[in-house]
């Protein structure tokens, strides 16, 4: 697998990759996502208690655990670009960092703006939320330390070490509504074994979950050429693409 | 379909205002990034252009600054030059 994986740490194998990959990613995230909305908004039974404000739950629950999601892939990518000098696995860190924040800020917004009607208030400081918030500022540091360093090698370093410092905050959000007293409610579908969700609310839920990784992922991959691009610029291979793509 | 009517469809039950809130921020927050990604790649593609074009412009305008110094050297070395060969 690592002499398959290898090439790929080579920027411009890695931004081929993307080229290739791309418009897939695109289709089947717009399928998917727009499959997802439609049925949760339009097609799912109301919930008995909730009634139509539940609906929220489309796009508060796959941006919460993409939020998380996506932080455990920006630590790893830190992680391989510490560990083995991988200068692409840098590029992946910072690439993602700012689509985990704009999803974290989507999870909040979307739990205030439902909280609001059910609980009967936008916020409160309690451990799920203000984990949550967190997860938010590790985010945005991510990316001003990255920001901050005229050396871009430095920059991934530095970066690097908080994205993986930061992970310590993932098991807190997850065991937050376990571990202290919240008005957040309990996990829902990651009791695998016995999920507390009726299947016809259950199924678009999973679709909305797949359709926002898939649009994670396709601008992840935008994103990771545009960083591969921006620091790869005066190079042979970037300057001969180019001139092809503007020759046409 | 949950709904009787589009107007049933926006009311959402009452809770409109916070779904199509949600909803509507949450696209817009994506539309911005899906945006952006889009948008950086051509500035990218734009900003090597004009560094190549930069690059052809300096260099046409060396080589024929060299070869104007050229031309005009070999004027004036060559007249001279020329007559004493001549002789």
């Amino acid at each position: 697998m690592w002499k398959w994986l290898h090439p790929y740490a080579k920027t411009q194998n890695a931004y081929q990759l993307c080229e290739r990959l791309l418009p897939w990613f695109v289709v089947s995230a717009f399928i998917s996502f727009t499959l997802g909305m439609v049925w949760g908004l339009l097609f799912a039974p109301s919930d008995y208690q909730q009634g139509d404000s539940f609906r929220i739950i489309y796009i508060h629950v796959p941006s919460a655990i993409l939020s998380m999601g996506a932080y455990s892939a920006m630590a790893i990518s830190a992680f391989i670009g510490l560990v083995w000098q991988v200068r692409t696995a840098f590029m992946a860190m910072i690439a993602l960092a700012p689509i985990g924040a704009v999803v974290t800020f989507i999870a909040l917004f979307t739990g205030a703006a439902w909280g609001k009607p059910m609980w009967g208030t936008w916020w409160v400081w309690d451990a799920r939320l203000t984990s949550e918030l967190i997860l938010l500022f590790l985010y945005l540091g991510v990316i001003s330390l990255y920001a901050s360093f005229e050396d871009k090698q430095q920059a991934g370093k530095a970066a690097g070490v908080m994205a993986i410092v930061g992970v310590v905050n993932l098991p807190i959000i997850h065991f937050s509504v376990e571990w202290w007293n919240t008005l957040h409610q309990g996990a829902s579908i990651t009791k695998f074994d016995k999920p507390s969700v009726a299947p016809d609310m259950l199924w678009p839920l999973l679709i909305s979950i797949l359709g926002l990784a898939l649009v994670m992922a396709a601008i992840f991959i935008r994103r990771l050429q545009n960083e591969i691009l921006r620091r790869e610029i005066h190079r042979p291979w970037v300057q001969a693409l180019v001139a092809e793509a503007k020759g046409k | 379909m949950q709904f009787e009517s589009f107007s049933a469809f926006v009311d959402m039950g009452g809770y409109g205002f916070y779904v199509w809130l949600s909803f509507g921020v949450s696209l817009l927050a994506l539309g911005i990034l899906a945006f952006d990604a889009v948008r950086q790649k051509k500035v990218l593609f734009n900003a090597v252009e004009k560094e190549q074009a930069r690059k052809i412009r300096i260099k046409a305008a060396k080589t024929s600054a060299t070869s104007q110094v050229k031309s005009s050297y070999s004027e004036t070395q060559a007249s001279p030059r020329n007559e004493e060969m001549k002789q």
